[in-house]
């Protein structure tokens, strides 16, 4: 047998060939955005498959709904995505108002507009951010973070939190705004706008970072449709959907009236209701540099609904409403509702037997359905593309693990 | 000095020697690693200042001008980890392999005309060479360190320190030899005058080459955007993951100097050295010896001179760092190998050409003419300018007559 | 577009998949047969003129009451049920489809039910169900992976059954 082997020729081959090495990026490593662990096999700098483990954030929250009524579960939401609490409030807080086949009041619709879009840009600020942290640039972080500290601080006045709102709620939204906040919110707009001119110079337009992120993780409309990707990952593919649009009634009604554009790329370019930076030659539709700019875009056009959301909240008359009890019992049946989180659809299933406490409670989150596509955008790049791949998908672990 | 002991003081001569070098190799020390303490509190303030924070404020007073005093205290009583699969041996002689080969290089670097550790009559290649042996520390590191990530950045560190040694080196030449010599103090005193004498205005393509070896400078202390041996957000830490504490400082501290090391290498190269864009010490009269102290005051003043030009590359440097994201690997290298070392190369070429056709420069009268640079070569063979100013010469002076 | 026309086309396609329906709800919704769902998905996703090409959701309902005295009460039989949240991106509509398991497959506790997996139909369907075959305990036979997701792989049960009970003690840590 032996003899056989040393007169093999290509055993000669085999001995020099490099070996494979099977890497752990994380749970504990500085880019993969809280206890994420990547598998890597890597043959050099070139991975040749990666695989996410997650749970490390594993807190049950979908066994702890169903001890909890639907209003005692809105703090467990703030902690699943804990970036843009608001909105995941929102979403929870709709989904059982759908099943109630409750209407809030006018205002009480603008408020959420409002302070579910400031949610929005807080989002997208860290995600912005963290972005440029993964690729080796630290300034941009903090200048995403002085700003987003100006919304926390808004938060702060109008619901005394800065991280864990529970504001909206299900009913309406637990307090009305404190006097003077929407001038300061106006104030911050002002002074916010210019701002993000720096932003594109630093990141979007900047020569290093398009060469990182050009052409880098190319996901097909299909694929992204197929893993059930959503949100800027979906729209940085080119796929036109945005549920604050094209979602259910009772989420679209929300936006009723509300002006804005989807930011997608359409006819090969986006939508022109602001001055951007152009879209360099090397990016290609789907791209990690395409899922930052919708990013990107959205902060400018959350902007945009802020201020017509003020407007319509300062010119509404009529009280704001008192959010619900929900002390007695929920009709039975079930309702599934989709928002357009920031870090895209987010879904919250209800199910209900008749009983004060739900049945069941499911969140089907976004970050999960688009960090599953991560092994498919990562087959064959280099280890440097894994953070550029990863943290262009904005993913959240309290989100994924639940 | 050593004359000065031996002649006046009678002290044999092996002491004289030996003292000398102790003071020197004090000194050197001393002053980097001073220096690399200010550089480290003044890259956080800069930092600070960059993202629109305040950085340290408290400590020691003001501006926290102790912070990296405190910093080093706390590394000193950290904890001295090594993880259980590492070489021992390798794992502790790293860091000082990198610490000794970044501090050096100082050797051969004047710092005013005649001050300097040890003058050198192929100073450029020492200096070059010495820095070069940086790299074998962090190899050490990142294989004795028994993990992935040591080792991943070990391997980048290693790939892209060789591949732009090249480059720079070719840089490096073109004050060779537009000064004739490979000595660090000629090639500084060449330049002395008004600053059009600098290198780097010297003609458009050694202007052109400045910015190359600055690049490559960057790139071969591993400063961002080429940081990519020690790549936060993909290695950790790459090659210094594994340590902590004193161990971890000596890297620290090595970066540093050779941040400062390169910086100032491009001050005497490029920037004139330590003459100033004035000739101040020759308008006001102090050059002609006519008061005691004046060469003293000259060369306190080339010092400040020379530190002053050094550190602004020091802060350029880190100004880039938090302004740029990291480039990947292949595109380092594509900087290198398609962009740097073919326009370095052209631009050697053009040099040539240019001390061939037009060696007075645009201006007539202006300057030396190539003839000028067979005779720097004769000059230093015929009266070395030792015997001048006078003293910690007659080492290379011997190694001088030996190599001839 | 959510008229009963694409259901007698699935009926026809697929005979005896829609075993149930209600489109009064609040979310209306199809009940198929178990063992048909594979080919009814496959039809809803190629075939169908919506072509419902996102998955979105996969949730087991897991139907069953510990306490005795209220399970008297209850108006069910113990089941588990799973809900598939399908959508259209071309159509924008979405579709809720549900199915019958028994808790444990041939009333043998501990047996966990078997149903087809659609994650060959939609590939994002692949974590969803290794999230609930990690918490509800399904198997999807003909799953690519189907691994632990959420829990540790040497986890024991399926938390998000009701009859659950947390471990006393998992590798030396304390449960309850």
């Amino acid at each position: 047998m032996s003899q056989v082997l040393e007169d093999d020729q290509r055993i000669i081959e085999f001995d020099v060939r490099t070996d494979e090495m099977l890497v752990n990026m994380g749970p504990q490593h500085p880019s993969t955005h809280g206890v994420l662990r990547l598998v890597l096999r890597t043959d050099g700098e070139i991975v040749s498959e990666l695989e996410p483990h997650i749970g490390y954030l594993h807190r049950c929250a979908e066994k702890i709904g169903e001890n909890l009524t639907a209003r005692q579960w809105i703090p467990y939401t703030d902690r699943m995505d804990y970036l843009a609490a608001m909105n995941m409030n929102l979403g929870w807080s709709l989904a059982v108002e759908k099943l109630l086949q409750y209407e809030v009041s006018e205002k009480a619709r603008h408020l959420r507009v409002l302070i579910a879009e400031l949610g929005r840009i807080a989002s997208h600020l860290v995600g912005m951010g963290a972005y440029g942290l993964d690729l080796g640039t630290f300034s941009p972080f903090l200048y995403a973070f002085r700003e987003r500290e100006k919304i926390l601080d808004l938060f702060e006045e109008a619901c005394g939190a800065r991280l864990t709102y529970s504001y909206i709620t299900v009913g309406g939204l637990t307090a009305d705004l404190p006097p003077g906040w929407l001038q300061r919110c106006e104030a911050f707009l002002e002074q916010f706008e210019p701002i993000i001119r720096e932003y594109h110079t630093l990141l979007t337009t900047n020569a290093i970072f398009v060469k990182r992120t050009a052409a880098i993780g190319v996901l097909s409309p299909e694929m992204a449709v197929d893993y059930g990707c959503t949100g800027p990952v979906l729209r940085g593919s080119g796929v036109d959907i945005d549920l604050r649009r094209d979602g259910e009634s009772i989420y679209t009604a929300m936006y009723d009236g509300y002006a804005f554009e989807v930011a997608v790329m359409k006819d090969g370019h986006y939508p022109r209701d602001h001055e951007y930076p152009a879209v360099p030659v090397d990016a290609v539709l789907g791209d990690c540099w395409h899922r930052f700019f919708v990013r990107m875009l959205e902060v400018v056009q959350s902007m945009d609904l802020v201020r017509q959301a003020i407007d319509r909240y300062s010119r509404c008359k009529g009280p704001l409403g008192e959010p619900l009890k929900l002390a007695e019992k929920l009709p039975a049946g079930d309702a599934y509702l989709e928002t357009e989180c920031p870090k895209g659809q987010m879904g919250f299933y209800l199910v209900s037997d008749g009983s004060a406490i739900p049945w069941r409670v499911r969140a089907r989150s976004s970050s999960f359905s688009n960090l599953a596509v991560a092994p498919e955008l990562c087959r064959g790049c280099l280890i440097a593309d894994v953070p550029a791949v990863v943290g262009s998908l904005d993913i959240v672990m309290g989100e994924i693990d639940r | 000095m050593a004359e000065f002991l031996i002649n006046t003081l009678g002290f044999p001569a092996w002491l004289a020697w030996s003292a000398t070098a102790g003071v020197a190799a004090f000194l050197i020390l001393n002053v980097i690693a001073g220096g690399a303490l200010v550089f480290i509190w003044a890259e956080r303030k800069i930092a600070a200042r960059i993202q629109d924070r305040l950085g340290p404020t408290r400590t020691g007073g003001r501006f926290g001008w102790l912070q990296s005093l405190a910093d080093g205290i706390k590394l000193l009583a950290k904890e001295d980890l090594m993880p259980d699969g590492a070489d021992t041996l390798l794992f502790r002689l790293a860091p000082y392999v990198s610490f000794c080969a970044s501090f050096c290089a100082f050797i051969a670097m004047p710092f005013a005309f005649d001050v300097v550790g040890q003058r050198l009559n192929v100073g450029v290649f020492f200096v070059i060479a010495v820095l070069g042996l940086e790299v074998f520390g962090v190899i050490l590191a990142g294989y004795a360190s028994a993990s992935k990530w040591s080792l991943f950045g070990a391997m980048r560190e290693a790939a892209q320190v060789v591949s732009y040694e090249v480059p720079l080196g070719m840089c490096v030449v073109v004050p060779v030899m537009l000064a004739g010599s490979m000595d660090l103090v000629t090639i500084g005193e060449k330049q002395a005058g008004w600053i059009s004498n600098w290198y780097l205005f010297h003609d458009p393509f050694t202007f052109v080459i400045f910015w190359v070896y600055f690049t490559c400078a960057v790139a071969s202390v591993n400063r961002a955007p080429f940081d990519l041996a020690e790549a936060e957000s993909e290695l950790v830490a790459g090659f210094h993951t594994e340590y902590s504490g004193l161990r971890w400082s000596f890297f620290f501290m090595a970066e540093y100097g050779s941040m400062f090391l390169v910086s100032g290498l491009a001050a005497v190269l490029f920037l004139g050295g330590w003459n100033g864009p004035i000739p101040i010490a020759e308008l006001a009269g102090w050059s002609d010896g006519s008061a005691v102290t004046a060469p003293y005051a000259v060369r306190l003043l080339g010092c400040a001179n020379l530190l002053a030009k050094a550190t602004a590359g020091v802060l350029l440097m880190m100004w880039i760092r938090w302004t740029l994201p990291r480039l990947r690997i292949d595109q380092v290298m594509t900087t290198c190998l398609k962009y740097c070392t073919p326009i370095a190369a052209v631009m050697f070429a053009g040099v040539m050409l240019w001390q061939l056709f037009l060696p007075g420069g645009l201006v007539p009268g202006g300057r030396q003419g190539a003839i000028s640079v067979r005779e720097g070569w004769l000059e230093q063979a015929a009266e070395p300018p030792a015997e001048a100013v006078g003293v910690r010469r007659s080492v290379p002076q011997q190694l001088a007559g030996v190599a001839d | 577009m959510r008229g009963p026309r694409f259901i007698d086309e699935l009926e026809a396609a697929v005979p005896g998949a829609v075993v149930g329906r209600n489109l009064e709800a609040i979310d209306p919704w199809l009940e198929i047969a178990a063992e048909k769902l594979l080919p009814a998905c496959r039809w809803l996703k190629e075939s169908c003129e919506i072509r419902f090409d996102g998955l979105q959701c996969i949730t087991a309902v897991d139907w069953f009451e510990p306490d005795a005295k209220k399970a008297a009460k209850v108006a069910w039989e113990p089941h588990t049920e799973l809900v598939y949240h399908l959508w259209s991106t071309v159509a924008r509509v979405s579709l809720v489809l549900k199915t019958k398991l028994p808790r444990w497959q041939d009333d043998q506790t501990g047996q966990i039910p078997e149903v087809a997996s659609v994650a060959s139909v939609w590939r994002g369907a692949d974590w969803h169900e290794r999230e609930v075959y990690d918490l509800s305990g399904v198997k999807f036979v003909g799953h690519p992976d189907l691994r632990r997701i959420l829990c540790p792989e040497d986890w024991e049960g399926y938390p998000l059954r009701k009859d659950y009970e947390m471990p006393l003690e998992y590798h030396g840590m304390r449960g309850r």
